[in-house]
C-alpha cells in the first residue's frame, strides 16, 4: 500500500468515526442542555457560586456572565504564572515575565493556546495542571454555552430568554468535557503518553565502549490529562514545546488519529445538538454537511500539495518530511494540519512553516474562514450560523424578498450584528499584521525571509485574531510587541464576536416564528448547503486575497 | 452608580468562586485521578516507557536520541558513531535557555520554508553525507529516502524510515564486523508496519535496533 492510498484510508476512518459518534453525542449534548434537572454534584458547585441555575437571562445578563467568569480567569492565571517562582511543585521555574503573562493567560481564557513560552522550560506542575489545563476546560465550555444560547434563540419566540449562563457553563464542563476527556486520557495513556508528577529525570543514554550518548533529561507530567482536553475542547496548549509532534503527547499513528478524533467530535456533533434543538434533525444536516464538504475539500488539497512537495529544499530531499514525524508520515500529518486550523484547535503533529508553500497557504486559509468547519467547541457553531444568515441575506437579496432563518426574519438589525461579526477577525488581523510590517522592529522576529517572512507574521494574527493558536514557529513571538498586539487580538477576537452574537441571539428569541410558504428558502436542501459554501469561501476569498497573494501564494506559485 | 458598582462585584465574585470550584475539579481531582489510575494500570507508559539494558535506563523508547563520537577538542558537533544505526537529523533541537540549571533539550522543528537557503544547504549537506557514509565494500546508496535528510517536528524522532535503515545495513555489518544478511534482518525483524495496516506509516524504532545490535555483536 503506498502512502497516499494509507493517507486516504485514515481520512475514511476518521469519518466513520465521527459519523458513529455524532448522533449520540449530538442528542446527548441537547439533552445536556434542554432538561431540567440537576446533578447533585452540580447542585454544589451552584452553592459555591452562589448562583440560582434556574434562573433565565436575557441576553445582556448572559454576557455580563461571560465576560465576568473570562475576566476573573485572565486575572487568575496571570497572577499563578507571575507567582510561579514562589509555588511548591515548579520545578524551580521561575516567575514568568509580565508581558508574556499577560499573553499566556488571554491565550489560554480565550481558547486560543498561542504560546510563546517554551511548555517545557517555563512551565511547572501547578501553573500547567491547575492554571493552563483548567481553562482548556471552561474556555471550551464558555464557547459551547454562548453557542447553545444562539440556539435557543433560534428555538425560543415572543421571549428574550436564553437560559442560565452558570449552568451552561458547568454542565459542559461536569456532563460533557470531563467524561470525555478522561475516557480519552486513560486511552492515551494506555498508548504511552506520560502522566506523573515527577521531576527534572535524567537518564544515562545507551553505552558502549568509545560511544556514549551522554544523559538525556526529560520533565514529567501530567499530560495526558491535558493532551486529552487540549483536543477534546479544541485548545491546543502543548504540554512540550513540539506540541502533539513530541512523543510524550502523541507517540504512535494511533494516538495521532485518535487526537484529530478527538478535536472533531464536539463541533461536529453540535451541529446534531443545533438540529434537535430547534426541531429539525436536517437542519443540523445542512449545516454539517457545510463544514463536512470544505473539510474533506481542504484535507484532499492538503495531501495533494503535500504529497508532490513542491518548493526546493523538499524536491532535494524527496518529500515534505521537514517538520514531520515518521511514525506519522505526510498523510496523517495533513489531516492533522487542515483539521487543527479548521477548528479553533491550533495543535500541531508537524510544523507549518515548513510545510510547502502552499500547504502553509491551506492552513492559513482555514483560520481565516473563521474556523467554521467545523470551528472550535461552540464557536465554530455560532461562526457557521451567522454565515448561514449571510447566506440567507443574500439569497433574499437575489430574490428580493425579506430573509428569514428557522422562521425567523432576518432585518435590519440581525444582518448588521452578523456584519459586524464578520468583518470584526479579518480587521484585527490585517491591520495589525500591516503594523506589525511597517514597524522597524518586529520584523527582527522573523526566522525566513521574503513571501514566507510576511507569512510568519500574517500567520500570527490570524491564528490569534481566530484564537486558533498555531504558528510559523519561526516567528519569534515573546517580545513585548508581539505578546502585547497578540494578546489584543486574542481578546478582541473572541469576546467582540461573542457580544454580536448574543445579541443576535436576544433579538432572535424575542421575535415570533413567521410561518413557512411557498417562498421561503429551504435552508434543509442541498441548494442552501452550496450557496452557503460559496459565501464562506468568497467572503472570506475577497477579504484576505491580497495578504494571501503577498505570503503563501507568492511562496507557493514561485516553486 | 453605586448600584451598579455592587452588581459588577458581585458578578466577579460569583466569576471567582464558579473559577475556583472549577479549578478543584479539573485542576485537581482530575488529573490526580487520572494519575491515580494511569500508575496503577500502566505504570511503565505513564512513566516515560523507559528501556534498560543490563539493569541501567538507557533511553525512552519512545525518544530519539543521538549515537556519537565523543567530541574533540575544538569541536562544536561532534561526529556521527557510524558503528551505530544513527537516526533523522536535529537541527530542531534547541538547548535550554530559560532554566539554566538543567540540561533539559528542547523539542521542536527548525521551522525553515521550502525555500530557505539554509535548510536547502542543510538538505544538501545531509545528503552527501548519507551517501558518503553508508557507500562501503562496493555498496553505492542510490535513493536517499526523505527522512533521512529532514529533521523532524519535534526534533526527538524516535524512529527512522525502512528505507533509511536498509541503506545504512551494509555499513553497520561492516563497522561490526557482521555479515550484511544477519543485520539485515535484524532491520527487517524490527521495522514496524501501519498500524491495522493503514494507519501511519511503517517505521523503526533506532534505539531498540541498537540495543539488538549490540547483542548481535556481542554474540559473534
Amino acid at each position: 500500500m503506498g502512502p497516499v492510498l494509507a493517507g486516504v484510508l485514515q481520512l475514511l476512518a476518521l469519518i466513520a468515526a465521527l459519523a458513529l459518534a455524532y448522533v449520540p453525542l449530538g442528542n446527548y449534548m441537547a439533552k445536556v442542555y434542554s432538561t431540567d434537572r440537576h446533578w447533585r454534584v452540580e447542585k454544589w458547585i451552584y452553592k459555591g457560586i452562589g448562583a440560582n441555575p434556574d434562573t433565565e437571562m436575557r441576553w445582556p445578563a448572559y454576557l455580563r456572565g461571560v465576560l465576568a467568569f473570562s475576566a476573573v480567569g485572565v486575572v487568575f492565571l496571570y497572577l499563578l504564572q507571575r507567582l510561579q517562582g514562589v509555588l511548591p511543585g515548579s520545578l524551580g521555574f521561575s516567575a514568568i515575565d509580565p508581558d508574556q503573562a499577560f499573553n499566556t493567560a488571554v491565550s489560554f481564557v480565550t481558547n486560543t493556546n498561542w504560546q510563546s513560552y517554551y511548555g517545557e522550560q517555563a512551565m511547572g506542575h501547578v501553573v500547567q495542571t491547575a492554571g493552563l489545563a483548567v481553562q482548556n476546560f471552561v474556555s471550551a465550555a464558555v464557547g459551547i454555552a454562548v453557542a447553545v444560547a444562539l440556539v435557543r434563540g433560534f428555538a425560543r419566540s415572543r421571549t428574550g430568554e436564553l437560559g442560565n449562563f452558570w449552568s451552561d457553563l458547568v454542565r459542559g464542563v461536569t456532563r460533557i468535557l470531563l467524561p470525555g476527556a478522561a475516557i480519552a486520557a486513560i486511552v492515551l495513556v494506555a498508548c504511552g503518553v506520560i502522566q506523573n508528577f515527577s521531576g527534572i529525570h535524567e537518564v544515562g543514554q545507551f553505552f558502549n565502549g568509545h560511544s556514549m550518548g551522554g544523559s538525556q533529561q526529560w520533565n514529567g507530567g501530567a499530560v495526558a490529562s491535558q493532551e486529552a482536553i487540549k483536543e477534546f475542547g479544541t485548545n491546543g496548549g502543548g504540554y512540550f514545546n513540539a506540541n502533539s509532534a513530541h512523543p510524550f503527547e502523541n507517540p504512535t499513528p494511533f494516538t495521532n488519529l485518535f487526537e484529530i478524533f478527538l478535536l472533531l467530535v464536539i463541533p461536529f456533533s453540535l451541529t446534531r445538538t443545533f438540529g434537535v434543538m430547534v426541531g429539525s434533525v436536517k437542519q443540523g444536516y445542512a449545516i454539517l454537511a457545510t463544514m463536512a464538504t470544505i473539510w474533506v475539500g481542504f484535507v484532499a488539497l492538503m495531501m495533494w500539495t503535500e504529497f508532490a512537495h513542491h518548493g526546493p529544499a523538499l524536491q532535494i530531499a524527496g518529500g515534505a518530511m521537514e517538520g514531520k514525524e515518521v511514525r506519522f508520515g505526510v498523510g496523517s500529518s495533513s489531516i492533522f494540519a487542515v483539521s487543527t486550523t479548521l477548528t479553533s484547535t491550533g495543535a500541531v503533529d508537524s510544523f507549518h512553516s515548513s510545510f510547502t508553500g502552499l500547504g502553509g497557504g491551506i492552513t492559513m486559509l482555514s483560520m481565516m474562514l473563521g474556523e467554521i468547519a467545523p470551528g472550535g467547541t461552540g464557536s465554530g457553531l455560532y461562526g457557521m450560523l451567522i454565515m448561514a444568515v449571510i447566506a440567507v441575506f443574500i439569497a433574499g437579496l437575489m430574490v428580493g424578498r425579506t430573509p428569514e432563518y428557522l422562521g425567523k426574519k432576518i432585518g435590519t438589525r440581525e444582518i448588521k450584528l452578523a456584519a459586524c461579526y464578520i468583518l470584526i477577525t479579518p480587521a484585527l488581523v490585517l491591520v495589525l499584521a500591516a503594523a506589525a510590517m511597517a514597524l522597524p522592529t518586529p520584523g527582527n522576529s522573523m526566522t525566513n525571509s521574503g513571501a514566507h517572512g510576511f507569512g510568519e507574521i500574517l500567520y500570527a494574527y490570524t491564528s490569534a485574531a481566530n484564537n486558533n493558536g498555531s504558528a510559523f514557529a519561526g516567528l519569534n513571538a515573546d517580545t513585548q510587541w508581539f505578546n502585547t498586539t497578540l494578546g489584543i487580538a486574542m481578546l478582541l477576537g473572541r469576546f467582540v464576536p461573542m457580544v454580536f452574537v448574543l445579541a443576535l441571539a436576544g433579538s432572535l428569541a424575542e421575535q415570533k416564528p413567521v410561518p413557512v410558504t411557498a417562498g421561503t428558502l429551504r435552508t434543509e436542501k442541498p441548494l442552501f448547503t452550496g450557496l452557503l459554501v460559496g459565501a464562506i469561501l468568497i467572503i472570506t476569498g475577497l477579504t484576505y486575497f491580497p495578504a494571501l497573494a503577498l505570503g503563501p501564494l507568492a511562496e507557493g506559485l514561485a516553486s | 452608580m453605586n448600584n451598579s458598582l455592587t452588581n459588577t462585584a458581585r458578578l466577579l465574585g460569583a466569576g471567582l468562586r464558579a473559577l475556583l470550584v472549577l479549578t478543584l475539579v479539573t485542576g485537581v481531582i482530575y488529573p490526580l485521578v487520572i494519575t491515580g489510575v494511569a500508575q496503577a494500570l500502566f505504570n511503565d507508559k505513564a512513566n516515560g516507557s523507559e528501556i534498560k539494558v543490563d539493569g541501567k535506563v538507557v533511553g525512552s523508547s519512545l525518544i530519539g536520541q543521538s549515537f556519537n563520537l565523543p567530541l574533540k577538542k575544538g569541536q562544536e558537533t561532534p561526529d556521527p558513531d557510524l558503528k551505530w544505526f544513527q537516526g533523522r537529523p536535529q537541527n530542531g533541537l534547541g538547548s535550554n535557555s530559560v532554566n539554566t540549571q538543567y540540561k533539559l533539550i528542547l523539542s521542536g522543528a527548525t521551522n525553515r520554508s521550502a525555500d530557505n537557503k539554509e535548510l536547502i544547504q542543510w538538505v544538501k549537506d545531509a545528503k552527501a553525507a548519507v551517501i558518503k557514509d553508508n557507500s562501503v565494500n562496493g555498496y553505492t546508496v542510490k535513493d536517499v529516502p526523505a527522512d533521512a535528510v529532514t529533521s523532524s517536528g519535534s526534533g526527538l524522532d524516535p524512529d527512522i524510515s525502512p528505507e533509511y535503515a536498509d541503506i545504512q545495513v551494509h555499513r553497520v555489518a561492516e563497522k561490526n564486523g557482521l555479515a550484511v544478511d544477519q543485520v539485515q534482518k535484524l532491520v527487517d525483524d524490527h521495522t514496524e508496519g501501519r498500524t491495522a495496516g493503514f494507519i501511519g506509516e511503517p517505521r523503526v524504532n533506532v534505539l531498540e535496533l541498537n540495543i539488538a545490535l549490540k547483542d548481535l555483536a556481542a554474540k559473534s
